[in-house]
């Protein structure tokens, strides 16, 4: 069952007074439970199909669904409201709280979104923290924790709101190769456990290799599934 | 809310010499203004004590036009024994009053025998009067170190010290008193000089003292007559209060044309230093403004550069679903904290300074008072208005940042370098 549906979706940025087409009439499907990666060379899109599926951003043409919904319709407020109760997110610069130990940024998101009791936080948040394998380094502030380690709180933050979805921006950019292949590994666990949906962008071979579906796209158009890539030949070699 | 208040302190403590200047800046400028609300209050409360203790009294009331023409001292501007009568029964009725006391003030030649000079004269009732002026003797001097139990007695005059000093009298000298009545004529009495008078700032310093009757007689007022009635009130603090109150009471009592018989007057009206309070005053409201000024900026500051450097974590915290308003909460509550760690910081630091002062007491002269003692003191309700001011600014200089914050696309925060 399709957990997003893409509907002819287009993105023009206006940058001064050149006109930028990021996406062009792009359709998709991705099912639920599915590890899913968008791949590409830089400025193909992968970032602009991520914030759009993600409500970051609204399309210029076309209709987006998650679930039930229709999220290109949404305003400001409802896209922050939808992002909390439905979508997770994990970035390539981890993106965690500096002020908060690895304990604190998971549990933000129950803090600040879900509202969650005091008890009720506590058992979410070190479940996840035990699953992403980081409960020995929750009191530990994020520049006490290597790349890897930061990678594997912001996966653990990205869950604990137990989202339909995990959108991950490049989640391996930042890392080296072996903890590259740990996170992806990792988030494909949590899929596995949580049934969680998690669409990635990455231009990393290594990387790709462990998706389940790849969606290639090039100058913002989106590839034929059954065409190789000459994209990630290309980055193979 | 705690959780909120924890993540703002701890991005305070992000940029500590940030903060800490911050918070030392708009500390010194709360403790500017506690320092100088605790002297300038109790040097404006020590010089109306004085004013209104020693001889102005706190509100006086007249028959209607004398204060405008109260230079000349008329004498056809007295309230005859019905309208003293009247006034005695709207100030017996108000609880607030705690005393009266009536006055004639007049104009006379005092010569003693071989000199003449004039003089201006406060005939009182003693009784009274020091009721109403409760230091009043302790401008005087008397032929005892003691002060007497009776200030003055009829048939004894108090003059002025520079009076005695340029025609040589000393006390127990006989003096003779000249003065034209309302009617014109003149009419003398002799006297004898029970104390000297040291004068205070303004005219009224200047004033001899003499006994009521005395100048009853004197001026040969056939029924007793007085030309003002001194009061003094329970609880200073109500002045204005109770003015209005003896001015509508007051204002039933009307002259043959229907106008007001009497007119009240506060100290206010009545003395110069009215004006020095009134700068004071405005001194504290200026000490005020420059440390909302401080405050402004300086938390402004900090807050929209706290904003500009977090662009991307202000980003993060839209993408993961949190509100605008929590977003904007989260920023107000970092600059309420700085004004509150601020605002602790200067109490504790002025309240003791304040003590300090009481320590190592401050002396200093105004006019001919020497030897006067400063003993700073800042009431609770002034510390809580002035924190109130602090804290409520700082929320205002957050304002704008939070929701700048609040408002960033987290598409474009996020990719913000």
């Amino acid at each position: 069952m399709a957990l997003v549906k893409i509907d002819n979706v287009s993105k023009t940025y206006q940058t001064g007074e050149v006109q930028v087409k990021a996406l062009h009439d792009v359709n998709l499907s991705i099912d639920e439970a599915s590890f899913v990666t968008f791949v590409g060379p830089s400025g193909s899109g992968k970032t602009t199909m991520l914030n759009l599926i993600g409500c970051l951003d609204k399309p210029t043409k076309g209709k987006i669904f998650v679930g039930e919904e229709q999220v290109d319709a949404f305003d400001r407020r409802q896209r922050a409201a939808f992002r909390g109760s439905t979508l997770g997110f994990i970035f390539q610069a981890f993106n965690l709280f500096p002020v908060l130990t690895a304990y604190e940024n998971v549990e933000y998101p129950l803090v600040m979104i879900k509202n969650e009791s005091i008890s009720k936080r506590k058992e979410m948040v070190l479940k996840v923290l035990e699953s992403v394998g980081m409960l020995d380094q929750k009191d530990k502030f994020p520049d006490q924790l290597s790349g890897g380690q930061k990678q594997r709180v912001a996966v653990a933050r990205a869950l604990v709101t137990q989202p339909k979805l995990v959108m991950a921006d490049e989640p391996t950019a930042n890392l080296d190769k072996k903890s590259a292949v740990n996170v992806i590994r990792l988030m494909r666990a949590m899929r596995d456990e949580f049934k969680t949906t998690f669409i990635f962008s990455t231009h990393d071979p290594g990387v790709m290799e462990e998706a389940e579906v790849i969606h290639t796209l090039e100058d913002g158009r989106l590839l034929d599934p059954k065409h190789s890539p000459t994209f990630v030949q290309e980055e193979k070699k | 809310m705690i959780r909120i208040f924890q993540i703002a302190l701890r991005n305070l403590m992000r940029y500590k010499r940030r903060t800490l200047l911050t918070s030392l800046l708009i500390t010194l400028g709360l403790l500017m203004v506690i320092l100088f609300s605790g002297l300038a209050g109790s040097f404006k409360a020590m010089m109306v004590g004085q004013i209104t203790d020693s001889n102005l009294a706190q509100m006086q009331i007249h028959k209607k036009g004398y204060v405008s023409s109260i230079d000349t001292m008329p004498l056809n501007l007295t309230l005859d024994s019905k309208g003293y009568k009247n006034v005695e029964k709207i100030l017996k009725e108000n609880p607030d009053v705690q005393a009266y006391a009536p006055r004639i003030k007049l104009s006379a030649m005092l010569s003693n025998f071989t000199e003449t000079t004039n003089i201006r004269l406060n005939a009182i009732d003693p009784e009274k009067e020091i009721k109403v002026c409760p230091n009043v003797s302790e401008r005087m001097k008397f032929s005892g170190s003691q002060i007497p139990d009776v200030l003055l007695k009829p048939g004894e005059i108090i003059i002025p010290e520079k009076l005695a000093a340029g025609m040589k009298i000393k006390i127990g000298d006989p003096v003779v008193l000249v003065a034209n009545n309302k009617d014109g004529s003149v009419n003398g009495l002799n006297f004898t000089v029970a104390g000297i008078i040291e004068s205070v700032l303004g005219p009224q310093g200047k004033e001899g003292y003499m006994h009521i009757k005395d100048a009853q007689s004197l001026l040969r007022m056939e029924k007793p007559e007085v030309i003002e009635v001194a009061l003094r009130i329970k609880e200073f603090e109500k002045l204005d209060g109770v003015y209005k109150k003896l001015e509508s009471s007051l204002a039933k009592f009307t002259n043959k044309k229907g106008k007001p018989a009497f007119e009240i007057h506060t100290w206010e009206e009545l003395s110069p230093f009215s004006n020095i309070a009134r700068m004071i005053d405005f001194m504290a409201i200026t000490m005020k403004l420059i440390m909302i000024a401080i405050v402004l900026i300086s938390i402004l500051n900090v807050m929209m550069m706290s904003v500009y450097e977090r662009v991307r974590e202000i980003g993060t915290m839209s993408a993961i679903g949190t509100a605008p308003g929590k977003i904007m909460g989260l920023f107000l509550a970092e600059g309420l904290s700085l004004g509150l760690i601020s605002t602790l910081a200067g109490n504790i630091i002025g309240i003791f300074g304040i003590y300090i002062l009481n320590i190592y007491k401050i002396r200093f002269a105004f006019g001919r008072m020497d030897d006067l003692l400063l003993s700073p003191t800042i009431s609770f309700s002034e510390l809580v208005w002035v924190s109130a001011i602090v804290l409520m600014v700082s929320v205002f200089a957050s304002l704008q940042p939070a929701y700048k914050a609040s408002k960033m696309e987290p598409v474009d925060a996020l990719g913000h370098v």
